[in-house]
């Protein structure tokens, strides 16, 4: 890796509980207008990987199961 | 051609859309509609369920013309006003005489229009002079109402490409254009008879003042990549020092809303709760007054609601909290702000440049097509002034329409086998270094040196100091590093950026006088210079690939605006007593 780590707190969370995205379901990566969020393959259930979020909610609003919760980013809140 | 094994996808079209938001689903739709046999293709850089500025819905038509409350020419009047006499007055008629006809195609769609006891549509007065505010208490759905319209009509959609550059024949016809895929990092390149771009504004240009970079008025995911390209592909710009700047809820950076509080009640307001601009309709003259405001003994700026009843806030708090940026509820109820009791701390954006709200873009006439034959420009993009979200769905409509007569009438252009070449090998560049400068890193530094010296009020020398700095870092653009195909996105998009960060530059500099209010506030030349500068700036590229400038007349007037009504714009500011 040629860069230096930069930790940011994800405004996107998932309840993996709820989340069906090991069942097929890819409903909020499709809607994400920054195309940030990703399945992640060793649990079956999507997530945030990029911070670059512009808090717009396509992705909780249109979550079959409810599973997402879009917080505001920290910088702004 | 000569590069037929270099793995790279093909597609031919007759019309190629750029950018599924809002302007770019009409064109499709309408190409298609007006001639079925074509093969018309939308491509979009997210995915067109939920792309563009009315991701998530609008919560009103702002320029809505609607018999009864204004005519076209009426409306014409006002834009042309509110533009301090620069435009283009055959586009915006070519707009205001169709805004109608939309209206009631959209409202057969399943839009839903507020609409009063007898049920005709019950239009609100923002503007300074006329009527066209048209709420949607439901205008979350408008979204999905374009979808199955594009569905219906078979209109082929490709999500997650990122069009980069466009291509052209040896006679100077578009030829169709190359794009990546954000997810595979795949080159797609697409011929086409007719191309539409509508990408949107050129939303990430600054940097918000919290710092965030994807924290932006505009949709972050409109970088200006339509506009660099409309560049490269020798199309004029015009008007770019007509900056974008917008009253927004500080922080947050969403909208504020007047245009739906008003109607209300609400306004805009000092820190002592009073009024001090006539209008709060977005324009030059009214961000001029609304900064020195923001910036004087009397400041900052809110929205006030407070004075207002409980089911007004309540009906209120429905539409905002809902539609448009509905994160805001979220975020008025982390710091304990409640529009009964608290009024709402307001700033100023970061520029931008988005004809939707000013008057900057592609060079496009009343059919909008720009001066490369067959490509075509249409919604925040294309420079038919406050434009708005129906001037968006207008307008791609009508470059939808030329655009499938000319496909119908023409064959597809050969493009350069070399030009395809050079594109390769610039996308490529991230993805084959191993070590250099991350995308978001030359992002930020690119947004935060626009903010230091672009910001109006605009000073000459702060103008070049800034030139030198962004030649600078266009020399660190081959260093830029994707680890993969999302970064290889967000590198492009900054190429972009910087050729958006150029062109503000030359052209404000170009403009040696005042005028648009803030929007073009030059304190080394303060005054409006209409002997010398009642004209457009047209921006385009050289011979050499370099920016130049000239002017273009304003064309006669279709619509007169009498002398007496010409600075209405300029006496916003509500007197206050000695």
């Amino acid at each position: 890796m040629p860069f230096a780590e930069n930790p940011s707190e994800f405004p996107v969370k998932i309840d993996h509980d709820k989340c069906i995205a090991d069942k097929g379901c890819t409903v909020c990566v499709d809607v994400c207008p920054l195309d940030v969020l990703r399945i992640n393959p060793e649990t079956g259930k999507a997530h945030m990987r990029y911070d670059e979020c512009w808090y717009c909610l396509p992705c909780q609003l249109d979550c079959p199961t409810k599973a997402v919760t879009v917080t505001i980013p920290y910088l702004l809140r | 051609m000569a590069d037929l094994d270099d793995g790279d996808d093909r597609f031919e079209a007759d019309v190629l859309v750029i950018g599924g938001g809002t302007a770019g689903p009409l064109a499709a739709y309408k190409a298609k509609a007006a001639n079925p046999a074509l093969k018309v293709v939308l491509l979009e850089k997210a995915n067109v369920k939920r792309s563009g500025a009315i991701a998530i819905g609008m919560d009103g038509l702002n320029n809505a013309v609607v018999p009864g409350f204004a005519t076209p020419e009426q409306y014409v009047r006002e834009i042309t006003i509110a533009n301090d006499g620069i435009v283009d007055q055959k586009a915006i008629l070519a707009y205001a005489t169709r805004s109608f006809d939309m209206i009631r195609e959209l409202d057969d769609w399943g839009v839903k229009f507020l609409k009063d006891e007898n049920g005709d549509y019950d239009l609100k007065k923002v503007h300074h002079l006329g009527t066209y505010v048209l709420p949607m208490p439901e205008g979350g759905s408008v979204k999905k109402i374009l979808y199955r319209q594009l569905r219906k009509a078979q209109v082929l959609i490709s999500n997650r490409f990122m069009a980069t550059r466009l291509l052209k024949g040896a006679d100077g016809r578009i030829a169709g254009a190359i794009a990546v895929n954000s997810r595979t990092a795949d080159i797609l390149i697409i011929r086409a008879k007719a191309v539409i771009l509508a990408t949107g504004a050129a939303g990430r240009l600054g940097l918000p003042a919290s710092g965030y970079l994807w924290g932006t008025y505009e949709n972050p995911t409109n970088s200006g990549d339509g506009h660099a390209m409309a560049f490269h592909a020798g199309a004029e710009l015009t008007n770019l020092e007509c900056f974008q700047i917008n009253p927004l809820i500080k922080d947050y950076n969403g909208p504020a809303c007047a245009y739906v509080g008003g109607p209300f009640g609400a306004y805009t307001a000092n820190t002592q709760g009073a009024r001090f601009i006539e209008s709060d309709y977005w324009s030059g003259q009214m961000m001029l007054e609304f900064r020195k405001e923001l910036e004087g003994v009397k400041g900052p700026v809110f929205l006030k609601f407070d004075h207002l009843a409980e089911e007004t806030i309540s009906e209120v708090e429905n539409i905002l909290h809902k539609v448009e940026r509905p994160s805001r509820g979220l975020f008025h109820a982390g710091r304990g702000t409640d529009y009964r009791h608290d009024m709402v701390e307001m700033h100023i954006s970061e520029i931008g440049f988005c004809s939707g709200h000013s008057a900057s873009g592609v060079w496009v006439d009343e059919h909008a097509r720009t001066i490369v034959p067959g490509l075509y420009a249409a919604g925040d993009m294309a420079s038919v002034p406050h434009n708005y979200m129906l001037g968006a769905f207008v307008n791609g409509a009508i470059a939808g329409k030329d655009a499938a007569a000319l496909a119908g009438s023409t064959d597809l252009a050969d493009y350069d086998p070399h030009d395809v070449e050079t594109e390769r090998a610039r996308v490529r560049v991230p993805l084959n270094n191993e070590d250099g400068l991350p995308p978001n890193q030359v992002e930020y530094k690119i947004r935060r040196l626009v903010n230091d010296y672009l910001q109006p009020p605009k000073v000459t020398r702060k103008y070049e100091i800034a030139q030198r700095r962004f030649a600078e870092i266009r020399a660190d653009l081959p260093r830029l590093v994707a680890r993969d195909a999302h970064e290889l996105m967000r590198a492009l998009e900054v190429h972009s950026i910087l050729d958006c960060a150029d062109m503000a530059a030359a052209a404000s500099l170009y403009r040696t006088e005042s005028r648009w209010g803030l929007y073009h506030y030059r304190l080394d030349y303060p005054e409006q210079d209409d002997a010398n500068w009642f004209c457009h700036v047209q921006l385009f590229k050289d011979e050499k690939g370099a920016i130049a400038l000239k002017k273009r007349p304003v064309d006669p007037y279709v619509v007169p605006v009498e002398a007496t009504q010409k600075d209405a714009y300029h006496r916003l500011r509500i007197p206050t007593p000695a």
